[in-house]
């Protein structure tokens, strides 16, 4: 007797089990008779079947959990601070910070906001919790990551770029390609948005390469602290994954969601892949100074993760649903990762562009080109000869590299779908919405743009459908405008008046920094507007010219 | 290893002097005070309005043509939707370990006083009144959670939405607080019927005023009268009756020392979201255009919420009378409920 008697025996108590507790609160609900509840985000979909909720959390245990991780996250900041991360950390990698830290804050409150469009439109109260949790984990994400940027800017070495963050995340021509993505969590048909785009899509699949590829790469350059926020919110998106998923189950038990089902996945797979591919491909292969052969490319995770986990496990099996899946689209998506260069062409594009940024970026070097090349066959005879140049160039004194009619680029079109410009030459493709032309990166693009931004879809009505709007080509806000002073109107200036923000180079010493002195005399054109202004003909011969690319000048 | 990127071989502040090394503070907003907070810098412009910084607009509409985030998702008016802070200043870190610590502090009573057997020596009448009245009370809770929870998708800013997000998750704490309090004691207590709250709350005459003023703050289409009607009127007017003037204060001359402490944390949270919705508000009724029309609008929104309220709480009445011991009377705790709202309206001129 005395043996079985534990002191926890003593003091346990018999307490209602997690199933029973998460049953008494789906029950907190009930439909309301004085008074409806307004549809204020409608969406075309019909969603009748009550979800699940999956993960059977409350907030009792909810509050502790994530108060406990939050201790640990912090603790570790301050750790990294007394063992001196800075003195060892590589700028290469934090100036990209600069760009990431901008953007991600706004999606992950979107997610926050969208949260309230889900649970009005689901049946059942029993995801409402689930949803609740969500809304307030994105909260966290959104501040967490907001705290993370601000301990940057105290203890980095340049903090020019973050001291005007939320500011730049309006304005910079790379950012808007951030608001796209997180603009998309929350505008148009409500579940497209919040959960087709957001969690179904952009959580499910593409989180692992945000949250987890970050990370690892981030430690490679010294920086503990990312991951130490990073995999922390990466933490919470099973449950956001969770609720995705049970949503997903609800709609397809309605056979007429099954086509608005196919426009979506499509859609959001291809624009996620645009996006985050175009962003974190960036950070990952170009921020870094680690050049390790054994180390997986970005190209080898995405197959890992999007490829086998997502599209084979995840994608495939809606088919017994009777959903088409865009199989042509993951293929075509891997083949312009892989043989198409897609991330190569949009560092160079960003590298391109530095003038009008808010961060350092710095050239690659032969100690870069080796792992390039042996990751990327055939990276070296596309962007060596760049590279140089773009070094060559990083002096203040030069003609900068954008204007620089020796190097042979070619100023790209804007992509008016994902808006990423049309780097990958061969596939563009211009079309019409209400009579005004658009150029578009990939047939997918414009496909996303004219039809499934319309208010029907073939030949069904589709009411809540969103639009695509605004001044979505950066570019032509500064048609005609000189660099010096569109960087003047950006506010991407120093304090001093006259230094960039924006850098070519990490030498930090001001002898070696550009002015606004020597980016001007250049003049900004929007691709768009001139290609509108062509006449037929020409726009035609253009369109050809562009299509072939260009050939980069070789470098001496 | 030394930062191999760099040019001074080093990644950290200080490292060299250079235009700007020296810029550690968020530039592109004014703080409140002298200094920006912490609570300022992980918030403010982190939602964009194209009349700040965002120069290509938003740039996906709804099919009506408006963007993500719109002017008249109220109709209140302001000619600085950016001036409101919050003052419970709340951001992820502090709100977790505010949620926490209510958490763990409510379980500690609840084990603690299953573990002498407390629940056990309730008054019959009592647990009756836990079991009806309580446990309708939950769904009001989780009514205004929803609700706010809806709200936070249309405030104009950051800080609007936060401080409404921050509200949904204490409104909904609090109503899982109940049910699974009133779900563990009810395992001590002979004949407990966990059901009969949302009875209560659906079908007894006592709840329908209470349920007609919680579904019309669910079914309001302007997120700042949905804020507005629960901290300025339900709250004072329905809210602290029933939990502080009736739950809290009769329960302990009942033989319950449980109740109190569980829901005593709603005070508090109270108190933090008066505070943010008075200061909101306060913006608005002094705002150097709209004052006029914003009042005029404020005083609709009073007129119809206060008539709810007064309907729902003459319905509570009976409350009062049901348990053996009756320290307070309604018309006391009405009495006080009036002078707090009074107090509260008064603050902002309605
Ligand atoms: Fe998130
Ligand atoms: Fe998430």
């Amino acid at each position: 007797m005395a043996n079985t008697l534990t002191l926890n025996k003593i003091t346990s108590q018999r307490g209602i089990s997690v199933g029973e507790a998460a049953k008494k609160i789906a029950d907190l609900g009930w439909n309301p008779s004085y008074v409806q509840e307004a549809m204020t985000y409608p969406t075309d979909y019909v969603i009748k079947k009550t979800p699940k909720d999956p993960m059977k959390q409350v907030l009792r245990s909810y509050f502790p959990m994530e108060e406990e991780k939050d201790n640990r996250v912090y603790g570790a900041l301050d750790a990294a601070l007394r063992g001196d991360m800075f003195r060892n950390v590589e700028p290469r990698w934090i100036e990209w910070m600069k760009l990431f830290l901008a953007i991600i804050p706004f999606p992950e409150i979107s997610a926050a906001r969208s949260m309230a469009m889900v649970a009005r439109l689901t049946p059942g109260e029993e995801l409402r919790t689930g949803f609740t949790m969500q809304m307030v984990d994105e909260f966290r994400h959104s501040t967490i990551q907001m705290n993370l940027k601000k301990w940057y800017m105290e203890n980095y070495i340049d903090p020019a770029g973050f001291d005007i963050t939320e500011e730049a995340f309006g304005k910079c021509y790379a950012t808007t390609i951030g608001r796209q993505f997180g603009e998309g969590f929350l505008t148009g048909d409500a579940i497209t948005a919040a959960s087709i785009y957001l969690t179904i899509v952009a959580e499910t699949a593409f989180t692992n390469t945000l949250f987890v590829a970050m990370p690892s790469e981030a430690a490679r350059n010294g920086d503990y602290a990312l991951p130490t926020v990073f995999l922390s919110v990466q933490s919470d998106e099973s449950r956001h994954i969770g609720n995705g998923h049970s949503m997903l189950m609800s709609m397809l038990k309605e056979p007429e969601n099954h086509q608005l089902l196919e426009r979506d996945m499509k859609y959001a797979f291809w624009q996620n892949h645009a996006i985050v591919d175009a962003a974190i491909g960036t950070f990952i292969e170009y921020g870094t100074t680690n050049r390790d052969k054994e180390k997986e490319s970005y190209a080898e995770m995405w197959h890992r993760w999007i490829f086998e986990d997502y599209y084979r496990t995840y994608m495939l099996p809606l088919e017994k649903y009777g959903v088409k899946i865009h199989h042509d689209d993951v293929h075509e998506a891997w083949k312009r990762i892989t043989e198409k260069m897609y991330v190569h062409t949009v560092a160079q594009f960003f590298a391109v562009g530095w003038p009008v940024n808010f961060w350092r970026i710095e050239a690659q070097t032969d100690k870069d080109f080796e792992w390039f090349e042996h990751k990327y066959p055939g990276w070296y005879a596309k962007f060596g000869d760049f590279w140089k140049w773009y070094e060559k160039l990083s002096y203040p004194g030069q003609k900068v590299v954008t204007f620089n009619e020796e190097v042979g680029y070619v100023y790209p079109h804007r992509c008016w779908s994902c808006l990423v410009p049309c780097l990958i030459r061969e596939d563009m493709v211009v079309d019409e919405i209400d009579g005004k032309l658009h150029t578009f990166a990939h047939e997918n693009d414009r496909w996303t743009a004219v039809e499934a931004f319309a208010d029907e879809y073939q030949g069904r009505p589709t009411p809540a459908m969103g639009r695509f709007s605004g001044k979505r080509e950066w570019e032509t806000l500064y048609h005609g405008v000189d660099l010096a002073d569109a960087i003047v109107d950006l506010n991407f200036v120093r304090s001093d008046g006259k230094t960039l923000i924006p850098q070519p180079h990490l030498r930090f010493d001001d002898k070696d920094m550009w002015t606004l002195d020597d980016v001007r005399g250049h003049t900004l054109l929007s691709p768009l507007t001139i290609l509108r202004e062509m006449s037929d003909e020409d726009r035609e011969a253009h369109l050809a010219d562009y299509r072939a690319g260009f050939t980069i000048n070789p470098c001496n | 290893m030394p930062a191999t990127s760099s040019s001074v071989g080093s990644g950290a502040a200080g490292a060299a002097v250079f235009a700007d090394s020296d810029s550690r503070k968020y530039r592109y907003f004014d703080p409140r005070g002298k200094r920006a907070t912490h609570y300022e810098d992980v918030t403010v412009d982190v939602q964009p309005d194209p009349e700040r910084y965002l120069i290509q607009d938003w740039i996906i509409s709804f099919p009506n043509g408006e963007g993500a985030y719109v002017k008249n998702a109220t109709e209140a008016q302001s000619s600085n939707w950016h001036a409101f802070r919050a003052p419970d200043q709340e951001w992820e870190r502090t709100h977790y370990q505010r949620q926490s610590k209510i958490e763990s502090l409510i379980q500690g009573v609840i084990a603690n006083a299953r573990k002498f057997g407390v629940p056990k020596t309730f008054d019959k009448t009592w647990a009756k009144i836990l079991q009806t009245h309580l446990g309708a009370w939950k769904h009001a809770e989780f009514g205004l959670g929803t609700s706010l929870m809806q709200a936070q998708r249309y405030g104009y800013t950051q800080m609007i939405n936060n401080a409404t997000l921050t509200n949904s998750s204490y409104k909904l704490r609090l109503s899982q607080d109940i049910t699974l309090y009133l779900a563990e004691i009810g395992l001590e207590i002979d004949g407990w019927n966990d059901d009969l709250g949302k009875q209560t709350w659906l079908d007894d005459p006592i709840w329908q005023g209470t349920r007609e003023m919680i579904e019309s703050i669910m079914g309001s289409e302007d997120y700042l009268e949905q804020y507005f009607a629960t901290n300025i009127v339900f709250e004072p007017l329905i809210g602290e009756l029933f939990r502080s003037s009736f739950m809290i204060q009769v329960a302990a001359a009942n033989g319950d020392s449980i109740t109190p402490p569980v829901i005593s944390a709603a005070e508090a949270d109270y108190e933090r979201n008066l505070a943010n919705t008075i200061d909101l508000f306060h913006l608005l009724v002094t705002d150097e255009e709209h004052a006029a029309a914003n009042k005029k609008l404020f005083k609709g929104w009073l007129d119809k919420f206060s008539a709810l309220a007064e309907k729902a709480a003459n319905g509570l009445q009976p409350i009062w009378s049901q348990p053996h011991s009756k320290p307070v009377s309604f018309s006391d705790a009405q009495a006080r409920a009036a002078e707090r709202f009074a107090k509260i309206t008064g603050e902002l001129g309605l």
